[in-house]
């Protein structure tokens, strides 16, 4: 029911009055409203802007944010207004719904922010008027396609390998996104320039050559140097097939993939070599199976893989199929028309050249399109008026399909640059994101670095630089983390490096009895500095693997260190590339705990004197374990 | 026969027009803006102290009902169709057109197809802080269809009917037989004291004020504003 109405809702129950003498029972009791009748002034302070409107505006829609008493929650009792923190533009449109019952949208604004505002005001968008509906909901298709489109992107192109990824995988990633490595960019160009190999061979075969000694006619390259036409040939049917079972093998769905156009394509370039290799030189057979060498001049659509450009003329062939099909249905009606009055017209002429129908239809095709060979011309008076009409309607005909096929043309080829520009943005957005989230975390370790400088293990006095309360704050938030998950943050650059030796080497156990002093988190580094490490239980490594990848940052942080570490600490200072000389560092590796039962396999050599530093079982001077965890 | 040949007749004159404006280009634009110009014509209400003597409501309740108004009416008048698409939407199980239609020209009191501001707050006032027995007269005319000061059967019919159809089809207990009728019957029965077919409207007060019941419900529609 319209909200509007209630104010006519007092009206409809005096109107009740008049069925009072009707009535043959006693009317229920009305409902007492508690409230005030008094309407009054509200005030409406939306980030400076004050708006003054009647509580009965406001009460016409109940369910809403401002018609119901969730408005009571910002109010604000010094300034006797409500306050709201939101777009002061956008809600000078809410309240006019409020007003007069229609939503309008504002064309000027962003659909998402106006999308934004409705659900914070808990408008359903569903009432916008009908004069502003339609703007409203095409400007929301066309958003959602465009995030659509770029999540695709996204998703297709940027994302990094996923890690347990088979050899199969791999390769189709390889085949699709050439630019993910070496090898696929090296494949991707010398198939291509294999196809043009191929295209110009089949082009250059038919051009006239010198003919042989004794013959006086001119022969074609083809049949002289027919030896070595032949070898490039095979050459690049042998590359073609390769590549295309090489994608056959690696398509996550076959059937799929032999379905689709590009495998289509490739199946009709290579086919007819084959053919003509199983084909016998029968005279008869042979001069159709000549014919399927016009096959390969389809190697010139393997193009379309390398060329952004082809692939968008398709898709505009595609999309316009319509118009397309448009244009043939007309001109299809005319040529016939046309064809036939020209027919009658000319019939009587001697000799003439329109001996039929169909014969006509070559002369109405080439009038139409204003192209006029000249092989066909009309003589009779009435056949060069008909002549003419058919020129001029031709050119009208086929002037009108064509603007609608240029415009899909340039939407799509401007939606791809568009794709394009947002990929080379996003790039910059992350890497400058990972730069702000290094700066955090380095305050944080810093932080850490002068909180440890006092006292490690209380969790009181942080030390007082220059920082603000958020980023105290902030940053005793990370401290509680730590204290409860029992591990501490470490830099991204000490860890990585020592990942790259933890799968492969060995490690001793001095750095043991380093932990035991510290009694924090154990340090593999000086270990690595004596390029010895102990071999991981698989698992572990493997797992370690795996998280590198996420892990952004590593914490880096003083220890007051016991005399045995200082020689390797220093060692290992030189290797850590830190801007921070005259601190003693241990870098502590964060590994996952191996499980008690995760036993070591026979590979790990029988040393029992060396305690795994990842194996909690052996290692008692671990105070407690370490684990990976992922950055801020 | 006659009305064949009239509408014969009105559509040959509707083609000829459109032949005209084909053939001399007018658009129907600016007939259309010629209606429009007749329907900004706007209506003011006479000032608040005025319908402040006039009528038994305070100012303020004056301002809220003319806010209200004025919204749902820009131009200041209700038309007979808006009016019943209004109180169409309080009754959506039925069909309240009938007896909207009634209740407007119970509001029109100046019988111009079309309630002012006026008109509608004067009924407002004598059904909601008239007395007992304005608001029996208003009643009394409202039931009145004819104007002629008296209620017969065929009127007190139509009028409960109208009541009925506001139901709907889906009550309960079902509408089974003629009930307006007997509803009808059981109403005259009780009003037509000299049993002459007829109420008239001191029939009509009387009868009401003994009606104990009535009398109490009556009191009940006094907050309602």
């Amino acid at each position: 029911m319209a909200a509007g109405v209630a104010t006519w809702l007092p009206f409809a129950r005096a109107a009740a009055v008049g069925w009072l003498p009707l009535a043959k029972k006693t009317m229920p009791k009305p409902p007492v409203d508690k409230k005030s009748r008094n309407d009054e002034i509200l005030f409406v302070n939306v980030s400076g802007l004050r708006f003054q409107t009647w509580k009965n505006t406001l009460d016409r829609y109940p369910d809403t944010l401002l018609g119901s008493s969730e408005k009571e929650f910002f109010y604000n009792e010094d300034t006797q207004e409500y306050f709201f923190d939101r777009d002061p533009e956008m809600f000078r449109h809410i309240l006019n719904f409020y007003r007069t019952g229609k939503l309008h949208y504002p064309r000027q604004e962003c659909i998402q922010a106006f999308d934004e505002e409705l659900a914070f005001y808990g408008i359903v968008p569903d009432i916008i008027g009908d004069c502003c509906m339609e703007e409203y909901r095409d400007r929301k298709k066309e958003n959602q396609e465009r995030l659509a489109e770029d999540t695709e992107a996204e998703m297709a192109t940027d994302t990094p390998l996923p890690p347990h990824s088979t050899s199969r995988e791999r390769l189709w990633r390889a085949f699709e996104n050439p630019h993910t490595s070496t090898m696929a960019l090296v494949f991707y160009y010398v198939t291509g320039f294999f196809i043009a190999v191929s295209v110009i061979a089949n082009v250059v075969e038919t051009v006239p050559c010198r003919p042989p000694k004794g013959s006086k006619k001119d022969l074609p390259c083809g049949e002289k140097y027919s030896l070595a036409f032949f070898c490039m040939d095979t050459a690049c049917v042998l590359i073609f097939t390769f590549e295309y079972l090489m994608r056959l093998f690696a398509a996550p769905s076959r059937c799929k993939f032999m379905r689709s156009v590009m495998s289509v394509i490739d199946v009709v370039a290579i086919m007819p070599y084959y053919i003509g290799l199983v084909m016998p030189e029968n005279e008869d057979v042979s001069g159709a199976f000549v014919t399927l060498r016009v096959f390969r001049v389809f190697r010139i659509f393997k193009f379309s893989r390398h060329s952004q450009g082809l692939r968008i003329l398709g898709y505009t062939l595609k999309s316009c199929a319509s118009e397309l099909g448009f244009l043939l249905f007309s001109l299809t009606m005319a040529i016939i028309i046309f064809a036939t009055v020209m027919f009658y017209a000319e019939k009587g002429t001697k000799g003439t050249n329109f001996t039929s129908i169909p014969a006509s239809f070559w002369y109405t095709i080439v009038t139409m399109t204003t192209l006029g060979y000249g092989d066909m011309v009309p003589n009779t008076i009435a056949g060069k008026i008909f002549g003419s009409i058919c020129s001029l309607s031709g050119v009208l005909v086929i002037a009108l399909p064509v603007p609608v096929i240029v415009s899909n043309f340039s939407r799509i080829y401007h939606q791809n640059q568009r794709a394009d520009k947002m990929r080379a943005q996003q790039k910059v957005r992350l890497a400058r994101i990972r730069l702000a989230k290094k700066g955090t975390t380095n305050a944080f370790l810093q932080f850490k670095e002068e909180v440890g400088f006092q006292d490690r293990d209380s969790d009181s006095a942080l030390c007082l630089k220059n920082r603000s309360s958020f980023e105290h704050q902030h940053h005793h938030l990370l401290h509680c983390l730590e204290k409860t998950t029992n591990h501490e943050f470490t830099d991204e650059l000490t860890f990585s490096e020592m990942c790259m030796t933890e799968s492969v080497g060995y490690r001793t156990s001095r750095s043991t009895s380093i932990s035991s002093h510290q009694g924090v988190s154990t340090s593999c580094c000086p270990r690595r500095a004596k390029r010895k490490a102990i071999r991981l239980a698989n698992s572990t490594v493997s797992v370690s693997r795996g998280s590198v990848q996420e892990l952004d940052t590593l914490q880096v942080h003083k220890t007051s260190a016991g005399p045995q570490s200082r020689s390797s600490l220093n060692a290992r200072t030189e290797d850590l590339k830190l801007n921070c000389e005259d601190r003693d560092f241990t870098a502590a590796i964060i590994s996952i705990p191996t499980p008690p039962a995760n036993t070591p396999d026979e590979s790990l050599p029988p040393s029992p004197a060396i305690p795994g530093i990842l194996r909690n079982s052996r290692s008692t001077s671990f105070t407690h374990e370490t684990v990976k965890i992922s950055s801020l | 026969m006659a009305g064949c040949t009239s509408r014969c007749r009105q559509g040959v004159l509707k083609l000829i027009q459109s032949l005209q404006r084909l053939v001399s280009g007018t658009l129907s634009k600016d007939k259309i803006d010629d209606e429009l110009e007749m329907t900004m014509v706007c209506h003011r209400p006479e000032g608040l102290e005025q319908l402040e003597a006039q009528t038994n409501f305070t100012k303020q309740e004056l301002q809220v009902l003319y806010r209200g108004f004025k919204n749902e009416c820009p131009s200041g008048v209700v038309n007979e169709e808006t009016f019943k698409h209004i109180y169409a939407q309080f009754f959506p199980h039925g069909d309240a057109s009938t007896y909207a239609h009634y209740l407007f020209n119970a509001f029109d009191t100046r019988n111009n197809g079309s309630i002012k501001f006026e008109d509608f707050v004067m009924g407002l006032s004598t059904l909601l802080r008239g007395t007992v027995r304005e608001k029996l007269e208003w009643t009394f005319y409202l039931y009145d269809i004819n104007r002629d000061g008296l209620i017969n059967k065929e009127e007190m019919t139509e009028i409960v009917r109208a009541i009925y159809d506001m139901m709907g089809k889906y009550t309960y207990p079902a509408l089974k037989g003629d009930v307006p009728k007997q509803h009808v019957d059981a109403f005259f029965n009780k009003m037509d004291k000299n049993k002459d077919g007829v109420v008239t409207l001191d029939e009509f007060v009387l009868a009401c004020q003994e009606d104990e019941n009535m009398m109490r419900s009556m009191q009940l529609f006094e907050n309602v504003m």
